[in-house]
């Protein structure tokens, strides 16, 4: 055991047993518009006169770039600028990066002295029309001198390995080892030690809109607005007007929809800066959307890249005891989130076992590869995907079955903390194992799988039982130091309600906007849960960042947890109010009403009664009808904080609450390969999840699909390819393989 | 600079004249020229399927399509599908089943899905997941697509008799542009 304290148990909501609105598949309210062709994405808000901007991408992985010439381009009818790296960086900062030692593997919009990758921006042109600034990259002449590369990242780590940052020293950009509990204590009293070493390999979220931003920079009052599909991390803008060297509160970033993000859109803040430097340069509008290759070369946002040297201790019962992980992550040429992917692992390293001790080495490797970013799961995935490969080994080598290996380790009492510190609040493990076998037909295909092996067919049954870590505390990216530059604690989300003269309600969310969750349909069933009306009545507008409340947008499976508890903060606040102008128009104290669908009415008086939009007119409309300190309108707002966060213990054996909400998942897939081929066919695939309360259900099981569908894309098709000279081999679709509805099975999909 | 060509190109229905470069791409031609953004751009290279729209009543990848090549072509995007307020079946069902996350591979996907049913308006569901593999959808992994297509087509077939070539009312005027 650590020596810490734990703290107290998270905060157990009790929710209302009889819902109208929450728990309801109803109709998403974002649809029409997509339904229609109007969705206004980023792409769509490209008004006539505003200028595009394109980026010349180096074909090198390492080189020194020893001379641009942009003469010619320049000159080329149409063309208002060409932005060289070197030119950029007088412009601007370095780009926001919350990674270890940033002054010394610093992060441009352009690359000044040397690239890193294939596919680095060297250059930016600006003309009339995308196709003029592409006729412009053509004759920018770029002189390179080529580097030795370096690609694989155990090679990295070599003596003499090619540097990727000179000032950096050394390719390891970030190296620790954390011990949680007795881990010598258990391997020593192990029976057996199941050992592998695992490889996951690069891919990523590819959403099908890549990233763009329009630009406009107003040389009289010094302000540029921004919109793009990318605004999260809302509180931390005034990191990317740094960056562009003008005061945050003269920035406004300015959300739309976003044709899918996967992860891949979280605080992407490159296109951001290039087009709103190219805008002031220019002094008009300029818009820059990634082209395909842009986005698969260069968005920043490849996922985890990860060796693995894995040590499961286990009692010949097939208890867990111990378990040992040293990973190598290769982050390609800069690291702008840190090792906060393993912060991620560390908030369900164990997954749903019990095991007593981990002993947790990362080491965060640089290479000439784009850099990685965010994909759904954030680097927990791949520790699930690890550790249900380690549990099935150990299953195998003491001959167990992988249903019973998992339930006789499963946690049964709750909340748990385990090694790391995070806490799991709650679970019913076995619960969701039995209804996954039944949905999967799991005895069904054992027997299938004998006759199938009888027969010389190899059928394949997948099991796994993995944890999904809800609500991220920004602890997780600081807590790898002992002397943390910057420990912050916010992560908050805000939500304005306003209810106008007629008792209609808008609510006003202040980070990302859609990106294919739901907030607006979320918010809407939440806001008609509390209010009794229709959701799709309900009016979801965005604030920008400027003058904005303080927000962060999704990741780390916040938005519902994070948009919900303001909806509930702004809720009381209006309500409140309203009880209090209706007991003045009703003559009666406060403590005699109650609310009744819709409105506040004497208990068991329902002719008593006043509607939110009686309340809600007198309030906008009628001043003198209240008493002096009451004020006119019906409005308010939530900042709401994260709900559970404690803090790290100095010595690090323990990092505290980070990841407060654990759900549970068991997946079932049945295969068959034709051992002949390698192809593989899906035969059924069951999911079970348990995610605790669920707005829309449906939506959850689209959001089900979808991400199985990734995974099978990650496990069979998808990969970002670097051949040994660094050149990228699957930059475009044709090598990038997506599963096609044909690769994608019908699934089972159930209840927790 | 380069000759521009005059092409004629009925969208929806109505006619549209313009002079284009010959480079110009039939999606750009449609969202920057006609104001049309609801056909999208994925992969600019003809694998995604986003930007598919119907060409003489089939389907074809506007962002490898030149718009020269769509002269005296009647084309149909995902503009042409409602009539005023009433959304077309198929655009009713992708709601009803939740067939669209983000929404951005949507057009492409319900233009796709329109000739799969002029086709075939009774297709099973492994028919039509086999018919809109031409289209990429990264969010919903094409089980809700599935069942909105087929639910369409239920409806086509016997609720809303819908004939997808008779013009609608939004779509019979002709404009010219000069």
């Amino acid at each position: 055991m650590t020596a810490v304290d734990r703290p107290s148990a998270p905060p157990v909501r009790i929710h209302a047993e009889t819902r109208k609105w929450v728990g309801k598949s109803i109709r998403r309210v974002e649809d029409p518009k997509f339904l229609r062709g109007r969705g206004g994405y980023i792409a769509d808000l490209v008004t006539p006169g505003t200028l595009h901007a394109a980026v010349l991408r180096s074909p090198h992985p390492h080189a020194r770039i020893a001379s641009i010439d942009t003469a010619a381009a320049v000159a080329l009818a149409g063309v208002h600028a060409v932005i060289t790296g070197a030119q950029a960086a007088e412009l601007t900062g370095p780009l926001p990066d919350f990674g270890p030692d940033p002054a010394n593997h610093p992060w441009r919009c352009l690359a000044v002295d040397k690239v890193r990758y294939v596919g680095e921006g060297v250059a930016v042109a600006v003309a009339d029309s995308r196709y003029l600034a592409e006729d412009a990259l053509g004759l920018i002449d770029v002189e390179y001198e080529p580097l030795p590369p370096v690609v694989d990242p155990e090679a990295a780590l070599a003596d003499g390995a090619p540097l990727v940052h000179e000032t950096l020293g050394t390719n390891c950009a970030y190296e620790r080892t954390f011990d949680f509990g007795e881990v010598d204590r258990d391997f020593a009293q192990a029976d057996v030690i199941v050992k592998d070493r695992l490889r996951w390999h690069r891919s990523g979220g590819q959403p099908l809109e890549t990233v763009g931003a329009i630009a406009d920079y107003d040389h009289a009052t010094g302000e540029l607005t921004v919109h793009t599909n990318s605004l999260s991390f809302t509180s931390y803008l005034f990191m990317a007007a740094a960056t562009l060297k003008i005061p945050a509160n003269k920035l406004d970033v300015r959300q739309v929809p976003a044709g899918g993000s996967f992860g891949s859109k979280l605080f992407v803040t490159k296109p951001l800066v290039i087009a709103g430097m190219c805008s002031r340069a220019v002094g008009q509008p300029v818009v820059f959307l990634e082209d395909r290759v842009d986005n698969m070369s260069n968005c920043d946002h490849h996922g985890s890249d990860r060796v693995y040297e894995v040590e499961l201790a286990m009692m010949r019962d097939g208890t867990m005891r111990g378990l040992k992980i040293d990973t190598i992550d290769d982050y390609g040429a800069y690291i702008q989130f840190g090792v906060g992917h393993h912060g991620n692992a560390l908030a369900q390293v164990v997954g749903p076992y019990m095991i007593d001790s981990v002993r947790y080495r990362v080491r965060a490797v640089l290479t000439n590869k784009n850099q990685q970013g965010a994909y759904r799961g954030f680097g927990s995935e791949v520790n699930n995907w690890m550790l249900e490969q380690m549990v099935d080994k150990a299953a195998r080598e003491l001959d167990l079955d992988p249903v019973e290996i998992r339930r006789r380790n499963f946690i049964r009492e709750f909340p748990h903390f385990i090694p790391s510190g995070n806490v799991y609040d709650s679970g019913d493990y076995d619960t969701v194992l039995d209804k996954a076998l039944a949905l999967s037909e799991y005895d069904h295909w054992r027997a299938e799988q004998a006759k199938a092996r009888a027969e010389g067919r190899h059928i394949g049954i997948g099991l796994i039982t993995a944890q999904e870590r809800s609500v991220f505390s920004a602890t997780e990216f600081w807590f790898w130091f002992d002397e943390p530059g910057a420990p912050v604690t916010s992560m908050p989300e805000s939500v304005t309600l306003k209810v106008d003269a007629t008792g209609g309600i808008t609510a006003t969310l202040y980070s990302c906007a859609f990106w294919g969750n739901s907030p607006e349909t979320m918010v809407a069933q939440l806001v008609a849960e509390e209010f009794d009306c229709d959701p799709h009545d309900v009016a979801i507008v965005y604030q920008g960042c400027k003058n904005g409340l303080p927000a962060t947008g999704p990741g780390g499976s916040r938005t519902t947890v994070m948009l919900a508890g303001a909806v509930e903060g702004a809720t009381a606040k209006i309500k409140a109010k309203a009880l209090r102008a209706a007991a003045h128009l009703l003559e009666a104290d406060p403590d005699d009403l109650e609310w009744v669908d819709g409105g506040y009415q004497i208990k068991g008086v329902p002719e008593q009664r006043k509607s939110l939009a009686d309340i809600a007119v007198m309030l906008h409309l009628f001043k003198h009808s209240f008493p002096d300190d009451m004020e006119s309108g019906l409005e308010d707002s939530k900042v709401f904080d994260h709900p559970y966060t404690t803090m790290p213990s100095a010595d690090r054996k323990d990092l505290g609450v980070f990841y407060p909400f654990m759900g549970h998942a068991c997946h079932v897939p049945v295969v068959e390969v034709d051992t002949e081929t390698g192809g593989v066919r899906i035969l059924s695939y069951a999911a079970v999840h348990d995610c605790g309360t669920l707005v829309n259900p449906r939506s959850l099981a689209g959001h089900i699909v979808g991400g199985t569908a990734q995974g099978i894309g990650t496990a069979f098709y998808e990969e970002f390819v670097y051949d040994d000279d660094g050149q990228l081999l699957s930059s475009s679709y044709l090598d990038y393989l997506i599963p096609s509805a044909m690769e994608v099975p019908e699934l089972a999909i159930g209840p927790g | 600079m380069t000759e521009k060509h005059r092409i004629t190109v009925t969208v929806n229905g109505r006619a549209h004249r313009a002079e284009v470069e010959p480079r110009t791409l039939l999606v750009d031609f449609l969202r920057d020229e006609l104001g049309l953004k609801g056909t999208h751009i994925g992969c600019e290279h003809g694998v995604c399927g986003t930007c598919t729209v119907l060409l003489d009543g089939r389907s074809i990848r506007s962002c490898i399509t030149f718009a020269v090549q769509a002269d005296q072509a009647q084309i149909r995007t995902v503009e042409g599908l409602a009539s005023g307020p009433d959304l077309h079946p198929l655009q009713d069902e992708f709601w009803n089943k939740q067939g669209l996350q983000c929404g951005y591979c949507t057009p492409g996907m319900l233009m796709r899905a329109c000739e799969i049913l002029e086709q075939n308006p009774d297709p099973t569901p492994e028919q039509v997941r086999e018919g809109i593999a031409s289209n990429l959808c990264r969010c919903t992994g094409y089980q809700f697509i599935t069942e909105a297509v087929v639910a369409a087509a239920g409806r086509m077939r016997d609720e809303q008799p819908w004939d997808p070539t008779r013009p609608t009312a939004a779509t019979t005027v002709s404009e010219e542009r000069p």
